[in-house]
């Protein structure tokens, strides 16, 4: 029989880590459950964080940023009105992530600190130049997310530390931007990406790139970022052949493996069409001006 | 450990591992067998349960979790000697074939019209997506999801006239244009 801890705080939570510096922290479980269940994870105890005040809900600071506590759930993302004004880049990728239920339980930062290559959320927080914030009972720290983020189900969080919130600055002039996400995966709901790609363009009145960033999924140990692919796409038209060009780069840049769910090819294949959807893709339409 | 919490409209008090799945409390221990364990792996939704009103998923939860939570298994989901709309829905359609997968597709119809009361085809299959069924090829149970929408929907249009507890008083502002 293993401890369940339940801190209603943080300091609560750090006289757990204290006392049990081998428990495993808990946010949704949707993870860590399944781990358990096939033996890959035993740990001696457990500290479920859904109840600390400091890791939830959905806020803009000072400056606009938006701060996601790191148990905000993937259903609590996707309905509230900050984040579908700002971000829906992350709307999307969160909508279709596992199904209702999973949604009701999983947290974007269980999704993070699993660091799995095929985390739906990684992509468009990559896009967006998330910074996390990390806390230990001494100290707070932060960093971007691509940083901590070392492999495949590897990060740099230390003992005793968990991660506190992502942050999130709204897009330079996205007002007419292009915010994208899409996932290739064996069937609509409850699949493992098989690649995604998530695009953040900014696009002058003649349809000019101004800016691009991309970000893939499970193309490659880690989110896969590509400047080659982005430079492809800056100061050009948005054109079919525009897009050619930048899937040619994205796919030298890639190295993907090959898996139950697909081959290294099709991966190769599917990650340069992937952009070829953005000339479908609608800009935004006009936020509030008031913003 | 003793575990507080409201299961199926009554407070509850149990003593048990606080790392026992709450399946295996609802199923093996309080002999609440509605609930169904499929893949015990967060995939099939046969154990969905609400808690404090959401869907969640039975096989993915700590017995310690539920402290002080309000749960509903598809035993509450109806009232004593009275089907939920939804579950006579399913019966009437047809949309029950062995079982074994009705009672979380019941809690997930229950979870998504509480959400949105008037889904269409599209949002009923995307609310249920989380539940397999390897019998009746969905349509069926669609059809009574959407049946019972609207039933529930005719039936929360006329409660306002029907209850006692309403009471209109005549000229009160803003009650003057009722229907
Ligand atoms: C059926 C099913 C379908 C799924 N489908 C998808 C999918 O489509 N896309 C996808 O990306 N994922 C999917 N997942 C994986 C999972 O649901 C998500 O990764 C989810 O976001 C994990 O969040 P959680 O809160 O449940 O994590 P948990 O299981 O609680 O935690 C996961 C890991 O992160 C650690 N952790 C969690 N929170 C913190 C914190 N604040 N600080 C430090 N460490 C922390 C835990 O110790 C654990 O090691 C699926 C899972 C299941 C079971
Ligand atoms: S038994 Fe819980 S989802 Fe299958
Ligand atoms: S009726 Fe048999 S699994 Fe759905």
């Amino acid at each position: 029989m293993r401890n369940v801890f339940q801190p209603e705080s943080l300091p609560e939570l750090w006289r757990v880590f204290e006392a049990h510096p081998g428990a495993s922290v808990c946010a949704g479980g949707t993870d860590l459950l399944v781990k358990m269940r096939s033996a890959m994870m035993n740990p001696e105890s457990i500290a479920c964080v859904d109840r600390i005040p400091d890791l939830r809900g959905i806020t803009t600071e000072e400056g606009g940023m938006l701060r996601i506590g790191a148990c905000a759930t993937h259903g609590q993302i996707v309905s509230d009105p900050a984040v579908r004004r700002m971000f829906p880049i992350l709307v999307r990728a969160v909508e279709n992530l596992g199904s209702p239920p999973i949604r009701n339980m999983g947290t974007i930062g269980g999704n993070i600190c699993t660091a799995s290559p095929a985390g739906d959320t990684l992509p468009p927080l990559y896009a967006l130049g998330a910074e996390i914030e990390l806390r230990c009972k001494a100290a707070q720290r932060r960093m971007l997310l691509k940083d901590f983020i070392s492999g495949p189900g590897k990060t740099c969080l230390r003992q005793g530390e968990i991660l506190a919130s992502v942050r999130l600055k709204p897009p330079e002039g996205y007002y007419n931007n292009i915010q994208h996400f899409e996932k290739v995966g064996q069937r609509n709901a409850l699949a493992c990406s098989i690649a995604s790609l998530a695009a953040l363009l900014q696009v002058a009145s003649d349809g000019v790139v101004l800016k691009a960033a991309l970000a893939w999924g499970s193309v490659a140990p880690v989110v896969m970022t590509c400047p080659d692919a982005e430079k492809e796409l800056i100061g050009k038209p948005l054109t079919s052949e525009t897009l050619r060009r930048a899937a040619a780069a994205a796919r030298q840049c890639a190295n993907p493996i090959s898996d139950v769910r697909a081959d290294r090819d099709y991966r190769l294949e599917v990650l340069g069409n992937l952009l070829m959807r953005l000339l479908e893709v609608a800009p935004e339409s006009a936020p509030a001006r008031d913003y | 450990m003793k575990i507080s919490f409201t299961l199926n409209g009554k407070s509850t008090e149990v003593d048990v591992a606080p790392d026992r799945r709450v399946v295996d409390l609802l199923r093996e221990d309080l002999r609440l067998t509605g609930t169904k364990e499929g893949c015990g792996a967060g995939e099939c939704g046969a154990c969905t349960i609400l808690v404090n009103g959401e869907s969640r998923l039975s096989c993915l939860m700590l017995a310690a979790q539920l402290e002080g939570r309000c749960v509903t298994t598809i035993e509450g989901i109806g009232e004593e000697g009275r089907l939920h709309p939804v579950q006579e829905a399913f019966i009437e359609c047809g949309a029950v074939q062995c079982g074994f997968c009705s009672p979380g597709m019941v809690i997930s119809a229950v979870d998504l019209l509480g959400r949105d009361p008037n889904p269409g085809r599209g949002e009923i299959r995307r609310g249920l997506s989380g539940n397999l069924c390897r019998c009746t090829g969905y349509v069926k149970i669609v059809d009574a999801v959407e049946t019972a929408a609207r039933r529930m929907n005719a039936a929360s249009d006329v409660k306002p006239d029907a209850g006692e507890k309403e009471r209109v008083v005549p000229g009160a502002p803003g009650q003057g244009q009722r229907r």
